[in-house]
């Protein structure tokens, strides 16, 4: 089981461009139903043999597609956002990185009024193992199975979700939330979704240094969610003021250190690994209490 | 990107926002000059991209243009937060009966653009938020719509006393705001805004941050980056798609993805040993990537030995080794050498590697306490 994509995802790739055309591919390989590729001037082409339209309109009248990812330049990704969401896709997901804060504070508020859900962006998405991959996530190293997993990066969530795998634990859905300031969902938006998913047990959370998004999770689950969390923060040796690579990865107050993370986490009870390898010791004991 | 304060206060004037007509100074005599011209007394003003410079000396009271030079003496040069003092701003001083805070900053939480104002302004805002919330009102700022002339009347009148304060204070938030939207910046704030004797409402300092993202909207803003050489390294790492910070360790990292590069840096830290920087290399398998990283780490005196942690996912193993194949004799690199190289088509990227004699680790942890070891550190974790 899974949240959000799965076998009733049909794709459209927004932007065929070197990353876009390439990740298509992959995505369609990995077993999603990749319907459509929207790329001004090149409608009646096929890509792969997904067919591609001018506009994301046509590709949803043609195709029936009801999910988006967002390939498209910076400078133009956030109108892409709207395009796809007003098409009628019900989740857009932005992987583009670079996208003006401003730009994104508009176009969040407005999907959110349209009742349209977005990950990212600058995300690697999400991939529900064995179903569908929407995004850019390396596939191989997935395995099906009860953990949740919640990132704002992309390359520490390989890195733990390698492990889980070579230890036995497969994954429902894991998802790249994205590293910028505003972004669409937070953890606690999938939360909500895993709590209603029978085939997630468990929920891995990973954060970083820059904002509060773990606290308020942290606050939601002592509140209302009822299955084990197991959670570990990066940027311990991060200096104050600095972008850590994420432009949300960045020391702006007592609240957004990791100390701060790791105490809102343990206050709610969530275990909190001091090492990547204890993640997986974490999430071994939070499942065998289930039994 | 950060501006000075200068700059701001330029920004903020073209907004229709009032600023002292201050003089930007680089030397003594400059100083002298500008506070001949503006009439005594004069504040002379560290220009720097931190907070704090009062407290660190940086801002002076000048009666006379000659104690204005003296004073510009003094600051210049003086390093705040490891910020080394270039330029200085001379502002005509004013009679100040009124002191409040004023700042438009993204709220990450309600994902919307955020006006804050204060009574308690010439203070240290965050220090004010923690000790006495109370003393701030918040106004959620719709980023379609903008901030309307009504709401910014609203937030006036809960801080500043009188009408005619109070609607010279909205017309000054409305500004700020259009400021902020206009020019894609992520921070506008003025700290103090002042009431003067003579009634006006006007911007002390100006502090303004630009969505290094939205640049390519406004080239023009380009030229006011006015990097110190610490951010002139960074900077330059930017241009070859690298994402750079210095810090102050033995152990040069070179990652890929920046929460892996975060969680590098603490593992090496967790196991004794310290980090040089943070460089994230990003998702490219591009190899003049890889050697422009390397230049990056071996200028850099502090680091004894290398450590490359790469987790292929996008990334190709084989790309990223011939990268660092190419790098070591590019550089004629003489430090060790650490490799953790995992991930897709990790196989082949370790051959090449061990054809040229570096030996690869297939876990991060493993190869953090070689590249410790390494660097004469052997730590707490071993």
């Amino acid at each position: 089981m899974s949240i959000l994509i799965g076998e009733n995802t049909r794709l459209m790739v927004q932007g065929l461009g070197r990353d876009g055309s390439f990740h298509a591919g992959r995505m369609l390989r990995y077993g999603t139903r990749v319907v459509a590729a929207v790329h001004p001037g090149r409608e009646g082409e096929t890509y792969d043999g997904i067919p591609v339209f001018n506009t994301c309109r046509k590709a949803v009248e043609k195709t029936g597609a009801n999910c988006s990812v967002i390939f498209v330049p910076a400078p133009f990704a956030a109108d892409a956002v709207l395009e796809g969401a007003h098409a009628g896709a019900d989740l857009v997901v932005a992987v583009t990185e670079g996208i003006p804060v401003l730009d994104m504070s508009r176009v969040v508020n407005e999907l959110d009024g349209m009742g349209v859900k977005l990950t990212g962006p600058n995300c690697p998405g999400l991939i529900s193992p064995g179903e569908c991959k929407v995004g850019i996530m390396p596939g191989g190293i997935f395995e099906p199975g009860p953990v949740g997993v919640i990132s704002r990066s992309g390359t520490l969530t390989y890195e733990i979700v390698k492990r889980l795998t070579a230890a036995g634990f497969g994954q429902s859905t894991a998802i790249g939330m994205g590293g910028d300031p505003v972004v669409g969902m937070k953890y606690r938006d999938y939360m909500e979704l895993f709590a209603e998913d029978p085939g997630t047990e468990l929920v891995v959370m990973v954060g970083e240094i820059g904002g509060t998004d773990e606290q308020d999770a942290a606050a939601f689950v002592a509140e209302t969610f009822h299955k084990p969390v197991v959670s570990y923060i990066v940027g311990r040796s991060a200096p104050p003021g600095k972008r850590m690579g994420h432009a949300g990865a960045i020391i702006s107050g007592v609240e957004s250190t990791v100390e701060a993370k790791v105490e809102a986490l343990s206050r709610s009870g969530i275990p909190v690994a001091e090492t990547i390898e204890e993640i997986v010791d974490l999430v071994a004991a939070g499942l065998g209490g289930l039994n | 990107m950060k501006l000075e304060e200068f700059q701001a206060k330029k920004l903020f004037d073209e907004h229709g926002i009032p600023v002292p007509r201050g003089r930007m100074v680089t030397t003594v005599s400059g100083a002298e000059a500008a506070a001949e011209e503006l009439g005594c007394p004069v504040v002379v003003k560290a220009q720097v991209k931190t907070g704090g410079r009062g407290k660190a000396g940086g801002v002076k009271l000048a009666r006379t243009p000659r104690e204005a030079g003296e004073a510009a003496g003094k600051i210049l040069g003086m390093n705040i937060k490891g910020f080394v003092v270039e330029r200085l701003l001379v502002d005509p001083a004013l009679s100040v009966a009124g002191e409040y805070y004023l700042g438009i900053t993204v709220d990450r939480k309600r994902k919307v653009p955020v006006m804050m104002v204060s009574a308690s302004g010439g203070m240290d805002i965050e220090k004010v938020a923690a000790e006495t919330p109370e003393k701030i009102f918040f106004h959620p700022v719709d980023p379609h719509k903008g901030l309307r002339f009504f709401e910014a009347k609203e937030m006036a009148f809960k801080v500043f006393q009188g009408k005619k304060n109070a609607l010279d204070a909205a017309s000054v938030m409305v500004k700020l705001w259009r400021c902020m939207n206009s020019l894609d910046a992520t921070l506008v704030e003025i700290n103090p805004l002042a009431r003067l004797e003579d009634g006006m409402i006007i911007a002390l300092d100006a502090k303004m941050v630009i969505d290094d993202n939205a640049l390519f909207r406004h080239p023009d803003l380009e030229s006011l980056r006015l990097p110190s050489p610490a951010e002139l390294k960074e900077l330059e790492a930017r241009k070859h798609g690298l994402s750079y910070v210095r810090l102050d360790g033995e152990i040069g990292c070179m990652v890929n993805g920046a929460g892996l590069a975060m969680a590098t840096m603490d593992v090496i830290k967790h196991l004794g040993g310290t980090p040089a920087n943070f460089l994230d290399i990003g998702g490219s398998s591009n190899p003049e990537k890889v050697v422009h990283a390397m230049k990056l780490l071996v200028s850099d005196d502090n680091v004894k030995v290398i450590f490359v942690n790469v987790f292929g996912g996008i990334t190709r193993c084989d790309d990223v080794a011939n990268g660092l194949v190419k790098a070591v004799s590019t550089v004629d690199l003489k430090l060790p050498m650490v490799v953790r190289l995992t991930g897709t088509n990790e196989v082949e990227g370790i051959k090449i590697l061990s054809e040229h004699g570096i030996k690869a680790f297939g876990d991060m942890t493993e190869a953090a306490r070689e590249a410790i070891l390494l660097a004469g550190k052997g730590g707490a974790g071993r």
